[in-house]
């Protein structure tokens, strides 16, 4: 680790330096002088500060990141959302940005629907979501994609190059959730079923390096054949 | 997470200008492929991939006491277990509606087709019968477990050896098999599943479609002729759609039975 571009592979529990003068950061722990690794995945060292890049497992959630979830409950107060954490995520009644007749919250949303929401706050209860944003609220159509929540940031692209890319090529609405989840919506089901395609090869070439570059060259090769005759081949 | 509805709207908006997401047919199979004997210590064994989907298929024997309706009969047990890593959605436990339904239509698939000769897995009448145990185990689950479950139980039995038995101890031998084959007809059951999504009808569904689908039904073909027939799902389905989804399985049954020619020897 004396290199700092160096990136070393670590398994939960594997020692990733040892030594007074490094700050555990996100993923690790420190247990008497060694920096210890939580979660599988690439560790680096910036300042003496060690970071672990999760390479697999679930969302976990932070404050602020705006997620796509499914309804799964109804209370008398809000609603039960799975966003694919271990903890029980809920929305609100008060944190919808609209009157909500109390007797009848599915006319708002009922059990099945998919929304984007943000979560504004963590705490030991759960996770508590809220509507009060722009861009927030149930998605009426389109298609939704299911892709490892690790690899979110890659998908997004630097300052949000890759997403644009595909906006771009396609002409699709994309909004991609922090939890994995990424709703495609366009003009066209081929649209969208470009896009989704585009997003899975981002996913299955994740570690590539200089993969923006690569997504163009693989849009050159599949756009404009239509989706029928590519698979065909 | 199960499909969501907005994905099954798209699904179904797509698939009534006659496409898929995937760019098949209606009608069409994704790719299969068949590989024989991929465990050794198994009596039979075989995978099956269609598509993402993926089985293996074991078979074991053991000898045991027949029923008393049929003394002189062999035993046929069928059963499905879906395992966690397939699936994110299959849980760890004893086995729920899905593998219970899977095991039995198969089970019913193979022994109304009469493809399995069960007299001749008779020892001694009313005492000693060969039984099969037939196991499914789900790899990878992309939609049509069915289908592929039933192809692979078929392939298995095929590459199936019945092992020595030894008559004094009455003590299978499973280290040793023997040249003898399990007793088939030349005549392999193929059983197929239709899924009625929307007012299409569709086959070979992926995870996706299959969740999309209302209703299914599942048409085993032996002789070419139907020999056994399951309906799933809580929907209802009219003549009209049933008679046409039998239509349309008798022609994907010539389709897939060349498929599946390739690689038998």
């Amino acid at each position: 680790m004396a290199d700092k571009e160096e990136r070393k592979i670590v398994i939960p529990g594997e020692t990733i330096v040892s030594g007074d003068e490094y700050l555990p950061g996100e993923g690790t722990e420190k247990n008497g002088q060694d920096i210890i690794a939580l979660k599988y995945g690439l560790a680096e060292e910036q300042n003496k500060l060690i970071k672990l890049i999760p390479l697999s497992g679930k969302f976990s959630p932070r404050r602020g990141n705006v997620v796509i979830g499914k309804v799964e409950e109804l209370t008398f107060n809000g609603w039960v959302i799975d966003i694919g954490t271990p903890e029980r995520a809920f929305l609100s009644l008060m944190e919808v940005p609209r009157f909500v007749n109390k007797d009848a919250l599915e006319e708002v949303m009922a059990v099945g629907d998919i929304a984007v929401l943000k979560i504004w706050s963590i705490n030991k209860r759960g996770i508590d979501l809220s509507l009060k944003a722009r861009g927030l609220g149930k998605i009426g159509e389109g298609l939704i994609v299911e892709v490892n929540p690790n690899k979110v940031p890659r998908i997004i692209g630097k300052e949000g190059s890759m997403i644009k890319l595909i906006k771009d090529e396609t002409g699709c609405n994309i909004t991609v959730g922090q939890n994995g989840l990424v709703w495609i919506k366009g003009e066209k089901v081929e649209d969208e079923l470009l896009a989704k395609k585009a997003i899975l090869f981002i996913e299955e070439n994740s570690f590539v390096s200089g993969l923006t570059e690569e997504v163009t060259q693989w849009f050159g090769k599949n756009n404009g054949k239509g989706n029928t005759a590519e698979d065909k081949e | 997470m199960k499909t969501p509805k907005i994905t099954i709207d798209r699904i179904k908006k797509y698939l009534a200008e006659g496409k898929r997401f995937d760019g098949r047919k209606p009608e069409e199979f994704r790719d299969l492929e068949i590989e024989f004997g991929v465990s050794k210590k198994a009596e039979g064994s075989a995978r099956v991939k269609l598509g993402n989907t993926e089985v293996i298929v074991g078979i074991k024997m053991g000898v045991s006491e027949p029923y008393p309706d049929s003394p002189n009969k062999g035993n046929l047990m069928v059963t499905a277990e879906l395992l966690p890593l397939s699936s994110p959605r299959i849980e760890a436990g004893p086995p729920r509606f899905p593998a219970i339904e899977l095991g039995r239509v198969i089970d019913r698939g193979l022994r109304e087709s009469h493809f399995i000769d069960f007299e001749k897995l008779c020892i001694e009448p009313g005492k000693k019968v060969w039984t099969l145990f037939v196991d499914i185990y789900t790899i990878n689950d992309d939609g049509n477990l069915l289908d592929a479950g039933g192809i692979g139980a078929v392939a298995a039995l095929m590459n199936a050896k019945i092992p020595k038995y030894d008559e004094e101890n009455s003590r299978v031998l499973h280290d040793e098999h023997s040249e003898e084959n399990v007793p088939l007809t030349k005549e392999r059951p193929i059983s197929i599943t239709g899924y009625k999504v929307g007012d299409k009808i569709l086959f070979d569904p992926t995870r996706e479609e299959e969740d999309a689908g209302e209703t299914k039904v599942t048409v085993g073909i032996s002789h070419g002729i139907i020999s056994s027939m399951q309906k799933g799902n809580e929907t209802d389905l009219d003549t009209e759609m049933f008679g046409e989804m039998i239509d349309m399985a008798e022609k994907v049954w010539q389709d897939l039975v060349t498929k599946i020619e390739k690689f038998i020897k």
